[in-house]
């Protein structure tokens, strides 16, 4: 199986063969005269045995892999689908969406080692976390401005998605998917801003649960769900945690899990301005 | 789209399909450089800005103003913008539930076949507008200013009332000059309309939404009473 080559950036290709190279190796041909060619003949041996070796192992581990998982079919078609024409950078901001979740979801891992989610205790421990913890504020601070960095980059990916007209025929489905995520990724950013429990978060959250309460039928119940109560109280702080670390977080990467299986078995679209070549309709048409 | 505009559009797509590139490397490679860009990013957001810890929260204060996440500025703007009370229902969970229900149902709603963004002119355009919109109040909202300064001009004697009231949070809800908010009544001009029997009253048992200054009264007398003098002293004539 050969594997295409990764998009490496222009100094670092391999020099490709001049036609009337001798052993057709550009790194020999700087090397200046014959005699260089000749002293290093044996070494391409060493390396191509080693390289064997390599192969031979991989492919030898892959296919016992392969035989009890069969995973092999899926993963091709994973990686080697093709993108439609015109595949541009607009294209990353799904998968840049993600990349954030996952850098929440290992600094969070870490912020929670610290965290005691008990409202007598959690703002000393947020305070030990951040002041005395090595690489505690660092950590905490990509946590914060995650959460900034992953909103803009999920409206960046809604706004591709609506420009390019991304939401129709076939793939309704996955945008109510992406809408969903969004709706998530928002209370997250809600949940989480009670956690380090200050003046500014309490009093914040205090006023979002409030007005989530004049909500007309279901708002006084979703406001005591929250707050554990009809008053902000010691069960509420517990509530936000087990809401942000384990419901919204599972939810949201089940449901990254059916936006990306959608996506690859739909394919992502083409710039709605990109056009097929004619050339190849005749070809179809054959 | 009907059956013929489906087909139409499935069979474009297997030809741009058939003209792309595969998903492994070049996709990735993007989708890689992409994430590099996010974390360095995060991490540069992270060192330069930090992550604060005001004071610890305390229940019992009524002092503080609220503020939220930036990316909820604009719902809290909605919530300041709309005064009449028979309407705020409407702006808090109103407004923000269609909004949130029509972007739900977006592509059964849009169902033409157009994808081009200069051909859906309609589409194009109430995006725009919610964009503005969202900017605006985003923006509003985040230029509302330090709630807790008060820049109308008042007499010597009550200077330190000022700073109590500033601090207090009155702000949150009321107008006193040029700052504040428009929830409650403005202030400006409330010594016309209020004693300073009256003022203490309505602090130590206010109507339905204002939160209660009996704790101020309790743990500090002396401020509670520039308080009260301060607000007293809000006349038109002065």
């Amino acid at each position: 199986m050969k594997l295409p080559s990764p998009p490496l950036p222009k100094f670092l290709r391999p020099t490709p063969p001049r036609p009337g190279d001798g052993n057709g190796d550009g790194a020999d041909r700087s090397a200046g005269n014959g005699d260089g060619s000749t002293t290093t003949a044996p070494e391409p041996k060493k390396l191509d045995k080693a390289r064997g070796a390599a192969v031979e192992g991989t492919a030898s581990v892959v296919g016992y892999l392969d035989e009890r998982t069969g995973m092999s079919p899926f993963l091709r078609g994973f990686l080697y689908r093709k993108t439609p024409k015109g595949n541009t950078w607009y294209y990353t901001l799904g998968s840049a969406t993600m990349f954030a979740f996952v850098s929440q979801a290992v600094t969070g891992i870490f912020l929670a080692m610290y965290y005691t989610p008990d409202a007598s205790r959690a703002y000393d421990s947020v305070s030990h976390l951040t002041n005395e913890v090595f690489l505690g504020e660092l950590v905490r601070g990509m946590h914060r401005w995650g959460s900034t960095i992953m909103i803009i980059l999920i409206f960046l990916h809604m706004a591709r998605v609506f420009v390019f007209g991304a939401y129709k025929y076939p793939r309704e489905i996955n945008w109510v998917i992406g809408v969903v995520l969004l709706v998530l990724t928002l209370a997250m950013g809600f949940t989480g801003y009670l956690l380090p429990f200050d003046q500014r978060s309490f009093w914040a959250t205090v006023v979002g649960v409030n007005i989530n309460a004049s909500a007309p039928v279901m708002g006084p119940y979703i406001a005591d769900f929250l707050r554990g109560g009809a008053e902000f109280g010691a069960a509420t702080l517990p509530r936000f945690y087990a809401i942000h670390m384990l419901l919204l977080p599972v939810l949201i990467g089940a449901l990254i899990g059916a936006h990306l299986y959608l996506v690859s078995k739909l394919g992502t679209t083409a710039p709605p301005w990109v056009k097929g070549e004619k050339k190849n309709i005749s070809e179809e048409a054959i | 789209m009907n059956a013929r505009e489906k087909e139409e559009y499935l069979r474009e797509y297997s030809i741009l399909k058939s003209q792309g590139k595969p998903f492994f490397p070049y996709a990735v490679g993007k989708d890689s450089w992409m994430a590099v860009i996010v974390l360095m990013v995060t991490i540069t957001m992270a060192v330069f800005l930090g992550a604060e810890l005001g004071p610890k929260a305390d229940p019992t204060t009524t002092t503080y103003t609220p503020r939220p996440e930036w990316y909820f500025f604009f719902l809290f703007e909605l919530l300041r913008v709309v005064k009449p009370p028979a309407l705020v229902l409407m702006a808090t969970i109103g407004i923000p539930t269609i909004c949130l229900i029509l972007l739900l149902i977006l592509p059964f709603i849009d169902r033409s076949p157009v994808r081009h963004p200069l051909r859906r002119p309609i589409a194009m355009i109430s995006a725009l507008a919610t964009i503005v919109a969202m900017a605006y109040l985003t923006l509003v909202g985040a230029l509302a200013g330090a709630p807790t300064e008060i820049e109308l001009a008042t007499a010597p004697q009550f200077e330190e009332g000022q700073e109590v009231a500033a601090s207090a949070g009155c702000l949150a809800c009321h107008k006193i000059g040029e700052n504040g908010n428009t929830l409650g009544p403005p202030l400006t001009n409330v010594g016309d309309r209020l004693s300073r029997d009256a003022v203490a009253r309505t602090l130590i048992n206010p109507t339905a939404p204002m939160p209660r200054y009996q704790t101020l009264k309790d743990s500090n007398p002396e401020q509670f009473d520039k308080l009260v003098d301060y607000i007293a002293s809000l006349k038109s004539e002065q």
